[in-house]
């Protein structure tokens, strides 16, 4: 040990070695870990432990982010084909990284489509290639460090990877300074790897892990599984032929407690809905206080005290600020689910996924489908050499193109070009929207979702209420967390208009850049008495409300203003207006109306912005 | 590539697991839908379902595995042109359980020219995707709810017609495909179209275990496994030659079991008071409960039946506020109201 300075970084260092180490002893059952550190010495540092640990001459590959399918997953080796006449298979990174190690920088950043790609080979150990006319199954495994250089809880690896990873390492506060070397040697590791398939793990430990885990809200069973590989491999390590309860404390640490959703002991108001307390009626809660050491009751005591032991260390490698993070971690999900279900993010024509090919001729922002062109020349083949020959021109007897293409062959790629919509909902949560009415505005959001779950649309919320504006919800597809996110609104507070459409026009902007369009839904009893800098005020209040609906109308969006007052005020109307919204008063819309008011402004001619005109 | 984890060593998941096996008696229900959190063991089951399945009888050589029974019009027009397969004798085979992995493109699902054979001898041939592989079997599609969705409607119409019709590259061909549909997904991540939803015959809902039992035993079977695969197969080999015994004896009894008055106007009762849309639901209803009585060795439909599968066969089909999340509970509530409790 170079160090002993009890600061985190000594501490994210201890953990960070030890996972490496008990990863070298067992790669093939923990697949990796995410590592999140910026890029820097820290990080290079721990991935040379490891590397370290590993048997010699390992091969290392770095997955570029940009890496396209055919490279991950194999193709047709166009060159090769050519020339020879027949199918030359070009494998793909995964193929290639088997018994390697597979790095990715910038994981943070992985499109999720490929990182499900990743996720299916550690699945099932073998990458399977289905395109430009091949079929192949390749074995391979491999260990996949995923570093993530995210900063805060928004940015983070995509959950279909990270599920699949043994350890979720955090180096981001540590130095290379208080780096520790690990305890064991390459060699050691090896002995241990040779021990491993003999260790045991007793009944009482399986089930201590498993209250832990449900104690700690942790939902896929991978993380048990996990654990008691982890734990077996500090058992091999330490040359134990059975699971002890340190490992067991161990494999706590290092699994569980990064997967923590909720702290071990059953807090009375978490939001998530089902609390896994079915297990009371045998004494086995999952509460840590203090369980009875000697009771004579077969083998429970034992596991009790286990999971005791289990909790305390979960508990310790638990921030203090963990509920908090676990909001944002929520939050970071549900961009993460936006972001996954189409390729949102690329414009043009020259990006997102492929989708298909069509006859056209590339340039002029379209990219040429050499498999699909050849295709399509290929049975012309021997007619179009018959001609040449039969022409008998001089010049092209000479020079015969090894191929006969023609203009009407050429096939250019499309892809996938979301034209999808996205409706932003901003609701006014206020304490003068008052509750009840709250409840109706909550009820015709639902109301108006419905239309765009049928639409295919995307949703995003934003509630404004006290002194500020929150996006809740950012564009999604999944309708659960739309549900989720509304129930969970709350009220009460004064009316920051403002805020809340200029954050409307934020994250419309937002939705512009990624080419899609946004409709702006604001539901509002036009009490603005907040201005826009968090001060109270009734006339700043609303004077910064016209400006910021001056800036939506600026920005050419769609939208519709709902008026949620029981006696409808002036203000709303006139934010209306300035914003060149339609107007309905809610106390005379009922369901069907508001429905039809947001289908009218879906076909309604699009206010003169280029951009608003694509749907 | 590695040996599948048995489908009776499975612990609970009994609505998947039910789900999967009638539409292995019967495939005519028309495809499973399979929707529940990550590691839910979803993926696992279905793959599971290949090992199971009784080994099917094909014409030799025929590219598209076609039934020496059945009707042959195909083979006599496609194979024989191509590869001539000796039309007169047979082979058998494992019924296919095609996985359509992420990332393959539509060439390869639906077939395509096959480049190699034009390049070098100028022959026009068709070269058979994942549809013609999936054909009397299974096609398989993992987070069905990100796939493309010109992908998914195509799929559903082959899956539909039974019939894949390819017009590409000069080439127009037609071939049988009739296979079973199934498709997983994390709702979490985003939803399927609810056209799409109607489509499947049988719709489940999976979810982690939350019992500390469940979740030891779990975990207690895949650690098993994983440490020592081929034991643990040949473990559990006799449940999974039994439930593959009950599935070949279930497809023999299936025709034989009448569909009465009775059940059919309990399935129709049912359907009328959730308000499901059109009559596909009553229809799978009857069928699948029908599917489930032979598998069960019975010779009519009873309640008890109806009961069981309703939940799967109706739940995508209600008509239904999409923000409701409790279409379950409607359900158990007409079952309730129909067979008393």
């Amino acid at each position: 040990m170079t160090t002993a300075d009890p600061s985190i970084s000594a501490l994210q260092w201890v953990d960070a070695t030890l996972a490496a180490t008990l990863l070298a002893v067992d790669p093939e059952r923990l697949h990796g870990a995410a590592l999140r550190a910026p890029a820097g010495p820290a990080r290079d540092l721990w991935v040379g432990q490891l590397r370290g640990l590993l048997p010699k001459g390992l091969a290392v590959h770095r997955l570029p982010l940009s890496i396209t399918d055919d490279r991950l997953l194999g193709g047709l080796d166009l060159t090769a084909t050519l020339r020879s006449g027949r199918r030359v298979v070009q494998s793909g990174l995964l193929a290639s990284a088997n018994r390697g190690l597979v790095i990715v920088p910038m994981a943070e950043r992985l499109a999720p489509p490929t990182a499900r790609q990743i996720a299916a080979v550690i699945d099932t150990g073998v990458v399977r290639t289905e395109r430009e006319g091949l079929s192949l199954k390749t074995p391979s495994q491999f260990i996949t460090v995923a570093c993530d250089e995210g900063i805060g809880e928004d940015e983070q690896l995509c959950d279909s990877l990270r599920d699949r990873l043994a350890f979720h390492l955090d180096l981001s506060a540590a130095g290379p300074n208080s780096h520790i070397e690990p305890d064991y040697d390459r060699d050691e590791v090896a002995l241990a790897r040779e021990r491993l398939p003999l260790v045991e793990i007793s009944e009482a430990a399986i089930e201590a892990l498993c209250a832990a885990a449900l104690a700690l809200g942790i939902s896929s069973t991978r993380a048990v599984l996990f654990a008691i590989a982890v734990a077996r491999s500090s058992a091999a390590l330490n040359a134990s032929p059975t699971v002890r309860d340190t490992d067991l404390a161990v494999a706590g640490r290092l699994v569980l407690a990064p997967r923590a959703t909720r702290l071990p002991a059953p807090a009375p108001d978490q939001d998530e809905p089902d609390p896994p307390d079915d297990t009371s009626d045998d004494g086995q809660e999952p509460t840590p206080p203090t369980p009875p050491e000697d009771q004579s009751d077969d083998n429970k005591p034992d596991s009790a005290t286990l999971e005791d032991v289990l909790l305390n260390a979960v508990t310790a490698a638990l921030p203090d600020d963990l509920l908090a993070k676990l909001d944002q971690a929520a939050k970071a999900n549900a961009r993460q689910g936006a972001v996954g279900g189409s390729s949102i993010t690329r414009p043009a024509a020259l990006r997102g996924r492929p989708i298909g090919h069509r006859q056209g001729l590339p340039g002029s922002g379209h990219r040429l489908d050499i498999i699909a062109t050849l295709r399509q020349a290929a049975p012309w083949q021997p007619v179009r050499r018959a001609e040449r020959q039969k022409q008998k021109s001089p010049t092209s007897a000479a020079r015969a193109p090894l191929i006969e293409l023609r203009r009407d062959d050429m096939r250019i790629k499309r892809f996938a070009q979301s034209v999808s919509q996205t409706t932003v909902f901003v609701v006014d949560a206020s304490g003068s929207a008052a509750f009840q009415r709250l409840g109706e505005a909550k009820g015709a959001v639902e109301l108006l979702l419905a239309d765009c779950y049928i639409r295919r649309d995307r949703v995003a919320l934003i509630a404004f209420r006290g002194d500020k504006a929150e996006l809740l919800l950012s564009p999604t597809r999944s309708l659960t967390r739309a549900r989720r996110a509304l129930a969970s609104l709350p009220g009460g507070g004064g009316t920051p208009l403002a805020s809340g459409l200029t954050l409307a026009s934020e994250v419309a902007e937002q939705i512009a850049r990624q080419d899609e369009t946004a409709v702006i839904v604001v539901l509002t009893d036009g009490g603005a008495n907040i201005a826009s800098d968090g001060l109270p005020g009734r006339p700043r209040a609303e004077a910064d409300a016209l400006a910021a609906a001056q800036r939506l109308k600026a920005a050419g969006l769609r939208s519709l203003l709902i008026d949620t007052a029981i006696r409808p005020q002036p203000l709303a109307r006139r934010v209306a207006e300035a914003m060149n919204a339609m107007y309905i008063a809610l106390p005379n819309a009922d369901a069907s109306s508001i429905s039809t008011a947001a289908r009218a402004l879906d076909d309604r001619q699009p206010p003169s912005n280029a951009r608003a005109g694509r749907r | 590539m590695a040996v599948a984890y048995p489908f009776s060593a499975i612990v609970d998941q009994d609505e998947m697991k039910r789900a999967l096996l009638i539409a292995a008696v019967d495939p005519s229900i028309g495809g499973v839908l399979i929707f529940g959190d990550r590691g839910t063991g979803k993926s696992t089951a279905v793959r599971a379902l290949a090992s199971l399945l009784p080994p099917m009888r094909v014409v030799k050589g025929c590219r598209f595995q076609c039934d020496p029974a059945g009707d042959r019009t195909h083979c006599q027009t496609l194979c024989k042109s191509d590869h001539a397969p000796n039309t007169s004798s047979t082979d058998t085979m494992p019924v296919p359980v095609v996985d359509l992995p992420l990332g393959a493109t539509e060439d390869r699902i639906v077939g395509a020219l096959d480049l190699e054979r034009a390049l070098t001898r100028g022959e026009k041939a068709f070269e058979p995707g994942l549809l013609a592989r999936a054909h009397r079997g299974f096609l398989y599609i993992d987070e069905i709810n990100l796939l493309e969705d010109h992908l998914v409607d195509l799929l559903l119409d082959v899956a539909a017609s039974g019939e894949n019709v390819v017009e590409r590259e000069g080439l127009s061909i037609r071939h049988p495909a009739r296979f079973v549909l199934i498709g997983s997904g994390n709702p979490e991540e985003g939803e399927l179209r609810p056209q799409l939803l109607d489509r499947f015959g049988l719709a489940v809902d999976v979810k982690t275990p939350t019992e500390i039992a469940s979740l030891m035993e779990v975990v207690r079977r895949r650690d098993a496994f994983e440490r020592n695969p081929t034991g643990f197969v040949a473990r559990w080999r006799p449940d999974d030659e039994k439930l593959r015994d009950m599935i070949v004896a279930a497809r023999a009894r299936l025709p034989d079991i009448e569909l009465n008055d009775r059940a059919l106007e309990s399935a129709t009762r049912l359907c009328m008071t959730l308000g499901s849309d059109g009559v596909r639901g009553e229809l799978v209803l009857v069928r699948a409960a029908r599917a489930l009585a032979a598998f069960e060795g019975e010779v009519s439909i009873n309640d008890s039946h109806l009961r069981r599968i309703a939940p799967s066969a109706l739940r995508h089909r209600l008509r239904r506020n999409p923000l409701e999340g409790g279409s379950d509970a409607r359900v158990e509530r007409a079952i309730k109201e129909q067979f008393g409790s």
